[in-house]
């Protein structure tokens, strides 16, 4: 029965045509803003949020959605992909993400997505209606199939909505961050997430462990010490330009961190331990830049300053395997509680493709360990809109905001919840996809 | 000293009791409906289930009111607890090799599967070979030693893997282990897979009919002499006598199909399709050739082969009459399998106790071991879960787990014994400096 349900639903919008002016009537509606509205109407026109009232007369040409006992809630947001930059993780040919070279501000993860990957379609109809795509997410720099050296700036993340005939007209921000790959005292990339505890050296026994603590050590303060000097570089660049000092070349990457350096674009910084982000921190301080801390495994002794400078975190998997063997089993379980109760302000991000579909399942894992239901939701939805800037226009269904909305049978963090109609930028897109195509052939063969 | 570490120990001990009485839950038994009541426990076995039950004298009493309980979960594929390697890569049939040897009770995922909720897993060899090693199913006994963990009397199984994974060492790229040359290793193609399992099978008949030969002889009361024992060739002599459950790892329906072929003209039978991730393209075949289906809930894309995996391929394989069961591969996946069951409630409309039933009964099925585990009726094994909330979810959390009757895992507790346990550990930091400090040896010149 629910089959059905779900296939006529599939049928009915894959039949409808791009409207212009939908009313969705007598739902519930659910701002994140603000308090829920039942049983009201949404009027969706010119792709924007036109009105939502009590009762609102359908215009002339709009399409009516009886939606009794639905609810509209604001289209999710997952801040740390690679999609459309990477289709097929193992296939070296379809992954674009890790790129050359240790500093690369002036690569731009947008000019690289492939409207037509398979994995859009796939994660949008679970009501994923905008991503941040970052270049390298998924390892250090160089990524899995660059040339796995170190790599600082990876380039710049794009805000990408999940739909769209070509990456311009998918784009809502293409440089919504300037990609910053933090060193670790494990000799690896943050993002990695392999750094050794910082007990680890000293309980190490014998010589051998502390002098591999001291050569840890010193890699690591020599990679934030070259960090530094290319910052530097950039600053001496910026003056030039603003000078135009006669002989003055224009170059692509210290142009591309001209933004960065008058705090108009963040940061994304990977930094995984307490430590990391405490020097992430003294770093962008000095430097006087605006960051946001990528894919945390510890909150704990940040959590205090990350609040104190109102810096946000954007929080990967939940569903992840506690760091080192002596760490509590729901160690990434609690980690949103903790980001919470230290008063950070957080989103989540998968920071893999396959699991962005599960993104809503990451923040329900994070209320049964105790965040609160209304920020788990708030962190895939206004949070991040809110982080990425872009909260006049994204992030709650409000009036006057693009029209990226679900209609659901309950709530969207539930696993058994079915979206029944989605609109991104006010289009109703087709619940349908590689998968749903592949399950109608071969369940009737 | 002594008397702390002895204290320190028998906490450690889990709390085991003759007779446990769960009472006011909602039992999900998955083969007998669910029911509001209670689940009486007695010698490790499941006595009584019910709505009123008979209460047993100086019963243990755990009270799940507004909490559900289930069948413990069993993961039909992990590859926890063995030491080390699990790819004895090094041949292309390595039947001789068998995860019963490595194992290691002391794997912390042993206990993270638990708080997850885990009692039983299959614990198999890794991908590396068309015919991989020996594997056995486990209980999630954290605790006890190697020997402990093993599933008593579960039928054994043996490995097989199909595709990308075990064709790739015909095609070696990039450096080798130790800094070894990386030579070739036939087969390089699906062809060479289907050939080896073929050639293997030919060997193994061949070795069959000696012994066969040589047990008709014994048993007319000749005295021949004995065939060389091939300990490559007795584990697939025993899958040929059914006495060993082929585990086969499978994208591809070219590959399912292959197989299914192959098993035919040798006569015997494949136990479960693992992954199995294009089962649903060949679902008919499969449940003709009475294979059972072990899958992911919705993986995908990570590799050319499971580019056309469907989170419908549960559904699918269940419709066409396939005993289907969710499987981890994973050790973190392992943890929430309950919540990837709610998955094939979303993607394919099954019901509760279908999706519940892929994580208990039916992978207990596919085991050979639903006499003991997979459900909750009376005279099976005391693997319980209870779940704070509808356990379907991500929304619900393990609170205790049984296994044989004793609490293995008890959320209360591990979350109060935290900070007992961290300055246990800090003493011994403190304790290894010190000892560190007295021991440094003074440097002499020269050295």
């Amino acid at each position: 029965m629910r089959l059905l349900a779900v296939m006529m639903g599939c049928a009915m919008a894959a039949g409808a045509a791009s409207s212009d002016t939908v009313l969705i009537r007598d739902v519930d509606v659910y701002p994140v803003s603000g308090a829920a509205m039942k049983g009201v109407s949404v009027l969706i026109q010119d792709g924007k949020i036109a009105d939502i009232a009590a009762r609102i007369v359908a215009p002339k040409g709009a399409r009516v959605v009886e939606a009794k006992g639905l609810r509209v809630y604001p289209g999710m947001i997952d801040s740390g992909t690679e999609l459309g930059l990477s289709e097929i993780s193992a296939v070296r040919e379809s992954v674009d993400t890790g790129e050359l070279g240790e500093f690369m501000p002036q690569l731009r993860a947008l000019v690289a997505v492939n409207p037509e990957s398979e994995h859009f379609p796939v994660v949008r109809v679970n009501g994923i209606t905008s991503v941040m795509t970052f270049p390298a997410s998924g390892g250090r720099g160089g990524g899995r199939f660059g040339g796995g050296e170190q790599q600082f700036i990876s380039g710049q993340a794009a805000l990408i909505h999940t739909d769209g005939w070509t990456w311009e007209e998918m784009e809502i921000n293409r440089s919504a961050a300037m990609h910053l790959i933090f060193p670790s005292r494990g000799g690896r990339g943050g993002r990695g997430g392999g750094a050794p505890p910082d007990a680890v050296p000293e309980i190490i026994p014998g010589a051998a462990g502390a002098a591999g603590g001291a050569n840890a050590q010193r890699t690591y303060l020599d990679q934030i010490a070259k960090i530094s000097a290319f910052f530097d570089d950039a600053r001496k660049y910026q003056k030039a330009r603003t000078a135009n000092a006669p002989g003055f070349h224009r170059d692509l990457k210290f142009e591309a961190m001209i933004p960065v350096l008058e705090g108009k674009m963040p940061v994304g910084v990977s930094a995984s331990r307490a430590s990391a982000i405490h020097d992430a921190i003294a770093f962008a301080e000095k430097q006087n830049i605006k960051i946001v801390i990528l894919q945390p495994r510890e909150i704990g002794k940040a959590g205090a300053e990350l609040k104190a400078k109102n810096i946000p975190v954007i929080l990967g998997r939940v569903l992840a395997l506690p760091e080192s063997e002596d760490d509590a089993y729901d160690q990434s379980f609690t980690l949103p509680r903790e980001a919470y109760q230290a008063g950070v302000k957080f989103a989540f991000g998968t920071f893999n493709n396959e699991f962005v579909r599960n993104l809503p399942y990451q923040a329900a894992t994070a209320v049964a360990f105790g965040l609160p239901y209304d920020e788990a939701l708030r962190a895939v939805t206004l949070s991040p809109a809110e982080i990425w800037g872009v909260s006049d226009r994204l992030g709650s269904v409000e009036k006057g905001k693009v029209a990226d909305l679900l209609v659901t049978d309950g709530d969207p963090l539930e696993i058994q919840t079915q979206v029944k109609h989605l609109y991104i930028k006010g289009k109703e897109i087709a619940l349908t996809n590689k998968q749903t195509r592949l399950y109608e052939k071969y369940m009737n063969r | 000293m002594r008397r702390i570490l002895l204290g320190a120990l028998v906490a450690l001990a889990p709390l085991s009791a003759a007779t446990i009485v769960i009472q006011n839950g909602t039992i999900m038994t998955v083969s007998k409906g669910t029911v509001k009541g209670s689940v009486v426990v007695k010698d490790g076995k499941i006595a009584e289930v019910g709505e009123k039950v008979m209460m047993p004298q100086g019963a243990t009493v755990i009270d799940a009111a507004g909490q559900y309980v289930i069948p413990g979960i069993i993961d039909c594929h992990s590859h926890i607890a063995a030491d080390g390697g699990i790819n004895e890569g090094s041949v292309s049939v390595s039947s001789m090799v068998d995860i019963r040897d490595v194992l290691n009770p002391e794997d912390i995922a042993i206990y993270r599967a638990l708080a997850g909720g885990v009692t039983t897993a299959n614990i198999l060899h890794g991908s590396a070979n068309a015919i991989g090693g020996c594997t056995l199913p486990i209980k999630m006994r954290w605790g006890k030693d190697a020997q402990g963990l093993i599933f008593e009397g579960a039928t054994p199984g043996i490995k097989f893997a199909l595709g990308e994974n075990p064709k790739r060492a015909g095609n070696p790229q990039g450096r080798g282990i130790n800094g070894q040359v990386q030579v070739a290793r036939y087969p390089a193609t699906r062809m060479g897979i289907d050939d080896t399992i073929r050639e293997a099978f030919n060997e193994a008949k061949a070795y069959k009919a000696e012994w066969d030969e040589y047990q008709a002889k014994t048993a007319r009361g000749e005295h021949p002499i004995p065939p060389r024992k091939d300990l490559k060739l007795e584990a697939l002599k025993e899958v040929l006598e059914g006495k060993r459950y082929v585990h086969a790892h499978c994208y591809r329906a070219d590959e399912i199909l292959m197989l299914l072929r192959v098993a035919d003209d040798y006569g015997f039978k494949i136990r479960t399709f693992q992954h199995v991730l294009e089962g649903y393209k060949v679902a008919k075949e499969i449940a003709a050739h009475g294979a059972g289906g072990s899958t992911f809930s919705d993986w995908w894309s990570y590799k050319v082969e499971a580019f056309d995996a469907i989170p419908y391929n549960a559904a699918i394989m269940q419709k066409y009459g396939v005993v289907v069961s969710l499987n981890s591969d994973d050790a973190e996946l392992m943890r929430h399998l309950n919540s990837e069951a709610g998955k094939v409630m979303k993607y394919g409309g099954l019901s509760e106790t279908e999706a519940l039933a892929m994580v208990t009964l039916n992978p207990a099925k596919q085991l050979g071991i639903d006499n003991r585990v997979g459900s909750i009726e009376p005279g099976k094994d005391a693997d319980l879960v209870i779940y704070d909330k509808f356990p379907l979810s991500d929304y619900a959390k393990v609170q205790k787990v049984l296994i044989d009757g004793t609490v293995y895992f008890d959320r209360d507790k591990e979350v109060s014994g935290r900070a007992a346990k961290q300055a246990e550990k800090q003493k011994l930091i403190d304790k290894e400096k010190q000892n560190q400090q007295r021991q440094q040896p003074t440097r002499r010149p020269g050295q």
